[in-house]
């Protein structure tokens, strides 16, 4: 306890010195945090965004499905097996049909995906009873950046074009019954969103789907090979893979700015033992051994994280929260990416996070300040008395 | 009124007699569009919303599943090549020195922009192997006097499934083509001209395709050399060509 209190009393006397190595470190402080928050509130978001919009607790996929490679679409569809039958029938299983397509909104053309889904179905947020047609037209759907790069607007009506799967020509007029606003650009950009009756008529491909969406836990592959199952975690790892590679980017970061306060820290600690050697004779004198005296330094020294952790605690709290309610805008070019992020990220703060950023600093605080403290215990005290340079 | 009758059904038969029969039209057109082989240069004129670029090429076609193209003209294209092997497509780009094989659906998508796709480019499918043909009448388009045909397809795998042709009735050459959707939409407009006796054949050397559901005046396609039927070495057609 007297070194902790010796250690303080020290530190405060050193003033301005103290001050400034404890500003340093509570700018580390609050922007580990801030950086490990904002990169936990994307994932969150998008995870819970793509859970919701796009992947439901799962999918079946056509074994020849590959979303990103649009030229095997022709091929990747089938007929749905007996056994998810029921489950397409009691809605806990949404198939979507998609196909190439082309769009000529005002005389542009644009080549799209057509994807047909239940006007029924309630596993994702798209706003699919619009679908319902009244045999008058066909209605269709489209997220917000689709309209925008196209320019359509709601109730007007656009040419689209596509090949059947003999490879004929068609195309009809489309209705734009409504459009959606997602942060998850996969079901929005260049996609148009039909009745899967009207799909599958068109594709001339009855009964047939590309993939199964799954709603509830507990699903698994069938025994056909035409049907693979991708469960959730599969299906997020692309947006876990971007996250984690931010996070790779934060640590960098993170581990400059640690530095940095460490190399301060550092400093102080190779200064005081250069100028305290008086007082390092004295303390052994009095009858502390050199491992107390070592203690006490080290104690000194990591105590700026302490110090730093509260003046971070003074500003950062109320600037911490303030993000967290309001959220930090992102720029709008950033949808442009293909990557499900929305216009606004409210970062999350979890108690993991702000204890484990306090533990880390205060160990390596630790071992720094220890790291110079050990000469001391090389030091003759007689000289050290003296205030002679060793 | 017995008379009127007996000669409205004489005038009748006179013309349903003068009419010819469509197959044996489409048949004349093959004669004159189709061939075993060909290897001919050309340019395409593309225009665009902005700008009109120009793409010169030379292509190697034997039949209808064999096909290599060579695009000379912009520098930037130039040495890019291609080879078509039933539904198989390969594309050797100088720029990366490498040959990268695309889906056989590739073959549907534009041509750099053009109104044209591949498949419109390096195909030659006789149309008497895909479609009925039904003469409904006769028209003048520029100055000829032609029939107009109506072709219904009779095979399943077909791009359209209906077109509409106006034939050269001396020349046995379509002057305009229509090519519908199934829905009746009309999709694509050709104007053929400039129509040239070549090795005993008629041969349009300048194409306008134009997509109908998209702006703009269309494609020009122009033929500057053709020939036909002449002996092409096999390995033109192999994937060592792409690199040569």
């Amino acid at each position: 306890m007297l070194a902790f209190q010796l250690a303080l009393r020290n530190l405060l006397g050193a003033g301005l010195r103290t001050w400034l190595n404890v500003i340093v470190l509570s700018f580390a402080f609050i922007i580990i945090i801030w950086l490990k928050g904002l990169l936990e509130g994307w994932d969150r978001q998008a995870k819970n965004d793509m859970i919701n919009w796009e992947i439901g607790t799962g999918q079946f996929w056509h074994v020849s499905y590959d979303p990103f490679d649009p030229f095997t679409l022709s091929d990747s569809h089938g007929t749905i097996p007996d056994v998810l039958t029921d489950s397409v029938n009691s809605g806990s299983l949404v198939p979507v049909l998609i196909s190439q397509g082309t769009i000529y909104p005002n005389g542009r053309m644009q080549s799209v995906l057509i994807k047909g889904i239940s006007p029924e179905q309630e596993v994702l947020a798209l706003p699919s009873s619009k679908l319902k047609s009244d045999g008058v037209d066909i209605p269709a759907i489209i997220g917000k950046s689709m309209a925008e790069s196209t320019q359509l607007k709601e109730g007007e009506y656009v040419t689209v074009r596509w090949r059947d799967k003999n490879g004929t020509f068609d195309a009809t007029e489309i209705r734009i019954a409504a459009i959606f606003e997602t942060n998850v650009p996969t079901v929005d950009v260049g996609q148009v969103w039909l009745s899967i009756d009207k799909v599958r008529e068109m594709m001339l491909l009855p009964g047939e789907a590309t993939l199964l969406i799954t709603n509830g836990e507990g699903w698994q592959s069938t025994d056909t090979d035409e049907w693979v199952f991708k469960d959730q975690e599969t299906l997020l790892s692309d947006i876990e893979n971007i996250i984690k590679a931010k996070s790779f980017v934060g640590i960098i970061i993170w581990a400059i700015l640690l530095m940095m306060a460490m190399l301060a820290v550092f400093d102080t600690q190779v200064l005081s033992i250069f100028r305290r050697q008086k007082e390092i004779g004295t303390y052994v004198a009095l009858g502390m051994t050199r491992g107390q005296v070592v203690k006490l330094f080290t104690i000194e020294g990591a105590m700026h994280s302490v110090l730093a952790a509260l003046v971070a605690a003074v500003y950062g709290i109320p600037l911490l929260a303030l993000q967290a309610i309001r959220g930090i805008s992102i720029p709008v070019e950033s949808k442009d990416f293909g990557i499900a992020m929305a216009a606004k990220l409210y970062p999350v703060y979890s108690l993991a996070l702000i204890s484990g950023t306090i533990i880390i600093v205060l160990l390596v605080t630790t071992i720094v300040s220890y790291w110079p403290s050990r000469k001391i215990a090389r030091l003759n005290p007689t000289e050290a008395l003296r205030g002679r340079i060793q | 009124m017995k008379k009127i009758m007996t000669l409205f059904l004489i005038g009748f038969g006179t013309l349903q007699a003068q009419l010819p029969d469509g197959k044996q039209i489409l048949d004349r057109i093959d004669q004159n569009l189709s061939s075993e082989n060909r290897v001919f240069s050309s340019s395409m004129i593309i225009h665009g919303r902005r700008a009109t670029s120009t793409v010169r090429s030379k292509t190697w076609t034997a039949g209808q599943n064999k096909s290599f193209t060579e695009y000379l003209f912009p520098v930037r294209e130039q040495g890019t090549k291609m080879l078509k092997l039933e539904e198989q497509l390969w594309i050797y780009s100088p720029s990366a020195d490498r040959i990268i094989q695309i889906a056989g659906h590739m073959l549907r998508q534009s041509v750099m922009g053009s109104d044209l796709s591949y498949e419109d480019l390096m195909e030659d499918n006789k149309l008497t192997d895909q479609y009925n043909a039904k003469i409904t009448g006769s028209e003048i388009v520029d100055g000829h006097n032609c029939w107009v045909i109506e072709l219904t397809a009779f095979v399943p795998e077909i791009a359209y499934q209906e077109q509409k042709l106006w034939v050269d009735q001396e020349r046995n050459i379509p002057l305009r083509e229509e090519m519908y959707a199934k829905s009746g939409t009309l999709l694509k407009k050709t104007e053929l001209s400039d129509i040239q006796r070549i090795n005993g054949r008629w041969y349009p050397k300048k194409i306008v395709f134009k997509d109908m559901l998209k702006e703009g005046t269309g494609t020009e396609f122009i033929i500057e050399e053709i020939e036909f039927n002449i002996p092409i070495p096999e390995y033109i057609f192999s994937k060592a060509s792409l690199k040569k």
